[in-house]
Order: structure tokens, then sequence, then C-alpha cells
């Protein structure tokens, strides 16, 4: 009963690297059923290449149309190149989240490590950037013109704190949300079993209440899955956008 | 999986058929759209700027004391660190509200690109 215990790790194949616990878990046999999951639908549903497109194809053509959509209009046309690795990461977190909800499923994404592993790369990938396609004039991010000189003590640490606070919310908006959307379910499906375990008969039926409220969430956990996929890959966009262009 | 309709249609008539579709589903769609658009919105927009102050107070707080812990400076640099991680959390925010939509970075016109000095 405890609505934690769903967040638990079991290490399945334990592998040990020069004292790395790298072993293999359920987590990551979910990442490895989601990769399995966007490989399939994209290779298996493209595989007709139709003029006019059957179910799997539409949804494969919908994924990669919205994810280009959304790149074109918030990182810029410059950031085609990058695509790739923005549908990688919108299908990735999307499944993830939407495999999280099946009854009896592990929800990798309700794990700030592997979040935050993420959002680390995308960080690490939009400095990088901005280094290679400014130099160090990517530092004046930090600076900008027209301050007056005398506020760069105050202005500068705060502006790198800011910037180095990007993959910390990043993480820290996905893991949450799922983490608690998953234990408020647990929370709501844990009151039926108690109240029918203490009542009885008539626990069972007043446990309707919570299991209504069960389904109701369910619906609510779909959006928020969908729509934390969309923010954290927006939010992708937006800093390739800021490593492009610099403004 | 293409559906198997054993003569191909031409794509005329499958335009035809696709705008007339579209007419049909275009009538009250967009008004059963607009309607909770709005709490949802400032739901997502409400949790946003909780993560975005508390994440820069986490760096702020967590790099000062691992400042303190190298230089041996114990309290000074997890006080400093905590003020200026306050003050990144609450530029953070102002550009989380006052920016378009989820823009969190820089603004779009020319010009002095921080907004709180203006």
């Amino acid at each position: 009963m405890d609505p934690l215990h769903q967040f638990q790790i079991q290490r399945f194949v334990p592998i040990n690297i020069g004292g790395l616990d790298a072993s293999f878990s359920n987590s990551s046999l979910y990442m490895v059923i989601a990769v399995a999951l966007i490989t399939g639908l994209i290779v298996y549903g493209m595989r007709g290449r139709a003029l006019i497109p059957g179910r799997l194809q539409s949804l494969a053509e919908m994924f990669y149309e919205f994810v280009a959509n959304m790149v074109r209009d918030n990182a810029g046309p410059d950031a085609r190149k990058y695509f790739p690795f923005v549908f990688s990461l919108f299908m990735f977190i999307m499944i993830g989240n939407l495999i999280g909800l099946v009854p009896g499923t592990f929800t990798f994404t309700s794990h700030i490590i592997v979040t935050f592993g993420l959002a680390l790369t995308v960080f690490l990938f939009v400095t990088l950037l901005g280094l290679v396609k400014h130099g160090f004039h990517f530092f004046t991010l930090f600076m900008p013109s027209g301050v007056p000189m005398a506020l760069a003590p105050i202005l500068i640490p705060i502006e790198v704190l800011s910037y180095l606070s990007r993959p910390v919310s990043l993480s820290i908006r996905l893991f949450a949300n799922m983490m608690a959307g998953h234990t408020m379910l647990k929370v709501f499906g844990g009151f039926s079993v108690l109240l029918g375990g203490a009542l009885g008969g008539l626990g069972y039926a007043v446990g309707i209440l919570p299991l209504a409220i069960n389904v109701a969430l369910v619906g609510f956990e779909i959006l928020v899955a969908l729509l934390q996929a969309y923010v954290f890959t927006i939010l992708t966009c937006l800093y390739i956008r800021d490593a492009l262009e610099l403004h | 999986m293409s559906d198997d309709q054993s003569p191909p249609p031409s794509l005329d008539d499958f335009d035809a058929r696709l705008r007339k579709a579209r007419e049909r589903s275009a009538g009250p769609a967009p008004q059963a759209e607009g309607d909770d658009d709005l709490p949802r919105k400032s739901l997502g927009l409400a949790f946003r700027i909780g993560v975005e102050l508390v994440a820069a107070l986490i760096v702020g707080v967590g790099g000062g004391m691992l400042l303190d812990r190298w230089l041996g400076t114990t309290p000074w640099g997890l006080i400093g660190m905590f003020f200026l991680g306050a003050g990144a959390g609450i530029v953070n925010v102002y550009r989380a509200v006052s920016g378009v939509g989820y823009a969190p970075g820089y603004r779009k016109q020319p010009g002095p690109e921080n907004g709180p000095e203006q």
C-alpha cells in the first residue's frame, strides 16, 4: 500500500563496472521498450511510403510534422540541422510518460536522475553549440551591452546562476509532474482497497468514489504526460535559438 | 497499417472528400477548445514559476555550499550565493512571465536584453 513503492528500482541483471553500479534495472528495461516502440512506430509505420497514409503512417507523419513545426517556429530556420536531436528527445520523453500510465509499468521519467541526465545533455549541447558558433563572444550572454559597468559585479553572477539553473528547472519540472501524478493515482487507488478491507461490502460501495476520481485523474495524467514532453521540447528549442542567435 | 482499398482512389477525389470532411468538422471545434484553454494555461504557468524560483535557489545554495567546502569560508559563500540565487530566481520568473508564451531567455527586440534594469 506504499504509494512510493512503484518508484523502486529493481536490478534484473546486476552489472558492476569498476565499482559503478550499471545494472540492467526495470528503469533500463522500460527505456529499451520505449526506444523499441518509437523505432517500431517510425520504421514499421513508414514502410509503405504511401501517398495517402494509413493509420500508423499518419501517426508517424503527425509526430514528425509537429516537431518539425515546433523547431521551425521556436528555434528558427537555422536550427533544422538539430531536428533529429529534438525529435528523439520529444519521442523518448512522450513515450516514456505514456508507457508509465499503463498499470503495472515503471515510469522512468519519474526519476530525477533520468530527467536531469536528459536536461544536462540539452544544457551541454546548447552551451557547446553556442561556444562553437560564436567563440568567446558567447559570454556576452552574461553581460548584455548597454548595461553600466558598475552593475557588472552583481549582474554577471546573477546571469550565470540563471543560466546554470536551466537544467535544474527543466529536470525538476518533468520529474515532479510525473512523480506527483503517479503518487496521487496510487493514493486514490489505495483508498478504495482500504475502504473495502475495513468496511466490507459497504466499503466497496463507498470505494467507488475514489475510483471515479482516479478515472478523471488518469485523463488528467495523459494530458500532463503530453504537455510535459511538449514543454521540455519547446524549452530545448528556445535554448537552441538563444545559442544560435545570441541576440 | 494502410487500409486495403482495392482500387486506389484518384487524388482529386481524395482531395474533394478531405475538404468536405474538414468543412464538416470545422464548425464547433475552436469554441470547445477555447473554453478550457485558460485554466490549463494558467495552471502550467503557475507551476512553471514555482519551479523557476526553486531551481535558481537550489543552484545558488548548492553552489554556495560547494564553494564553502572548497575554500573553507563556511557561512559566507552560502549567504552570498543564497541572495544571488534568489535574484536569479526572480529574474527567471520575470522572464517567464513577461516573455511570449514559454520564452525563457532574452528579449526579442534589439537593445538591452535585461528586463529588470529598464
